[in-house]
């Protein structure tokens, strides 16, 4: 039927435009909050509500700048690239029970994995294509930190994809049972870490290091543009919360979850982005050496003994 | 002492700070929709008592930014069945550049005439920075914005008046 495809589309789509707003909107709140502060009062009638809106305004005015040394198609296609694979991602986690889901996808997280590790590419296009030297730099390290964090990221989802015995998301939320909570925390702890890491949040944005590289590979970028990158970024916190709602935190999951299991798994979603906001605003950047000794070092380790201690209960249990 | 600490307790820790300020009522003043409650003795801008002023030029001569500009000249003043006509200072301009001012207070500390005091109005910020030299008669008009002095300490030294008064009534 294709109108039902029609109308999946574009509730990912409305999702995909609305959530990072509302995770940006509760960013500058909470932000404000806990640092004493109240934030945007401003914009909108109440409380700055509309402050993201009237950012995008102001975002879409500026002048779309591409710098004469730049490689022009290359630096203004790298916003698309990061902001895409977010959108697809957003196409195969499961909402809900039955199928609400944008596109059920038996090699779903096999997919998810697969598309969040593009990522790395748009980063690496923009600093090159920028023919500025602080992009550059902010690029490698982006390339560093992405490349290392992959690895435990996809160790840790592979914990939970052996614990469910399946690959497709809605599988495995299905599968998922609250003991699990215990039995799979190493891995929530690490795939929670290293998604951070993927989207380069704070403590793990030393590739913007807005401090000493002035910004790294998002240097040359303005308007609309850094806008997307910006969004990009939200809606890489919208993803990374709700592949960590549903692989490790259950999903629908919970009372009266054939009803209302779509409220449980948004709800499980902004908590997990609330946290992202808060060890934002807690927690000081890591340095370079800081940041690949933790991957390699302490990430890498509990990933893989946690797939050991999967695989055994796993066959414990048969 | 050894001290025993966990590894990551600071992390903890620093996620317990944020959420306990999350939690607490936020100090933002709400500035232009709610005016400031500022101190007695707020620093905002140097109101003058034009008639107090006796062109001594201590003001002008302390100010460490030489931001104060005096002019004046001298009148005679002839009173009736004096043998000379007296001399005296009359001001024609006394202008404070308030984009050079540094807030000091030296002038106000110096004037032995008590010609100049702090105000704490502040928001008198300009366009063009020519227009912040304010001259005696908008200086004149910060005085009315003086706020009047704080009472005296009940705990602190009798003023010399006082002490004057005690004096003269233990003598006589």
């Amino acid at each position: 039927m294709t109108w039902e495809i029609v109308l999946r589309v574009v509730l990912v789509a409305v999702a995909f435009l609305t959530l990072p707003l509302l995770v940006g909107q509760t960013e500058h709140k909470v932000m404000a909050h806990m640092q004493a502060r109240v934030g945007p009062m401003y914009a909108g009638a109440f409380h700055g509500w509309a402050q993201l809106i009237a950012d995008g305004v102001k975002f879409a005015q500026k002048e779309d700048l591409t710098p004469r040394e730049a490689d022009g198609p290359v630096f203004r296609l790298a916003p698309a690239v990061a902001l895409l694979p977010y959108l697809l991602v957003l196409l195969v986690i499961p909402l809900g029970p039955g199928d609400l889901v944008g596109q059920p996808l038996d090699v779903g997280l096999f997919f998810v994995l697969a598309i969040v590790g593009v990522g790395v590419v748009a980063v690496l296009m923009a600093a090159w294509s920028s023919a500025n030297k602080y992009a550059l730099l902010g690029g490698l390290r982006a390339a560093a930190q992405l490349l290392g964090y992959e690895l435990p990221f996809v160790l840790a989802a592979a914990s939970v994809a052996m614990a469910a015995g399946s690959l497709s998301l809605p599988e495995i939320v299905a599968s998922w049972r609250p003991w699990w909570l215990l039995w799979q925390l190493p891995a929530m702890v690490v795939f929670f870490v290293a998604g951070l890491a993927e989207i380069r949040r704070p403590p793990f944005d030393m590739p913007i290091a807005d401090s000493e590289l002035v910004f790294g590979y998002l240097t040359e970028y303005t308007g609309l543009r850094f806008a997307f990158f910006l969004l990009a970024e939200y809606v890489g916190i919208v993803v990374i919360s709700a592949l960590t709602a549903a692989l490790f935190l259950g999903g629908w999951h919970g009372p009266w979850a054939d009803s209302v299991g779509w409220l449980w798994m948004l709800l499980k979603t902004g908590l997990v982005a609330f946290v992202v906001i808060w060890l934002r605003v807690a927690w000081p950047r890591l340095r370079e050496d800081q940041l690949q000794r933790l991957c390699w070092l302490v990430l890498v380790p509990v990933a893989l003994a946690q797939l050991v201690l999967t695989a055994a209960v796993r066959i414990a249990l048969q | 002492m050894v001290r025993m600490s966990i590894p990551g307790a600071g992390l903890g820790k620093g996620l317990a700070v944020t959420l306990k300020t999350l939690v607490a009522p936020s100090i933002t003043q709400q500035y232009p929709d709610v005016a400031p409650e500022l101190p007695p003795r707020s620093r905002g801008v140097i109101a003058l008592r034009e008639e107090n002023c006796t062109v001594c030029m201590l003001c002008s001569r302390e100010c460490p930014d030489w931001c104060i500009y005096i002019d004046s000249h001298k009148e005679e003043v002839v009173v009736p069945g004096a043998a000379r006509p007296r001399q005296r200072n009359v001001l024609d301009r006394f202008d404070i550049d308030f984009s050079l001012c540094m807030y000091c207070g030296i002038c106000i500390e110096v004037c032995p005439f008590d010609a100049l005091y702090w105000s704490p109005e502040f928001e008198y910020a300009e366009y063009d920075i020519r227009d912040l030299l304010h001259d005696k008669d908008r200086l004149g008009e910060w005085m009315a914005t003086v706020p009047p002095p704080p009472p005296h300490d009940p705990h602190g030294e009798p003023s010399k008046e006082e002490t004057a008064v005690a004096k003269r009534a233990g003598t006589s």
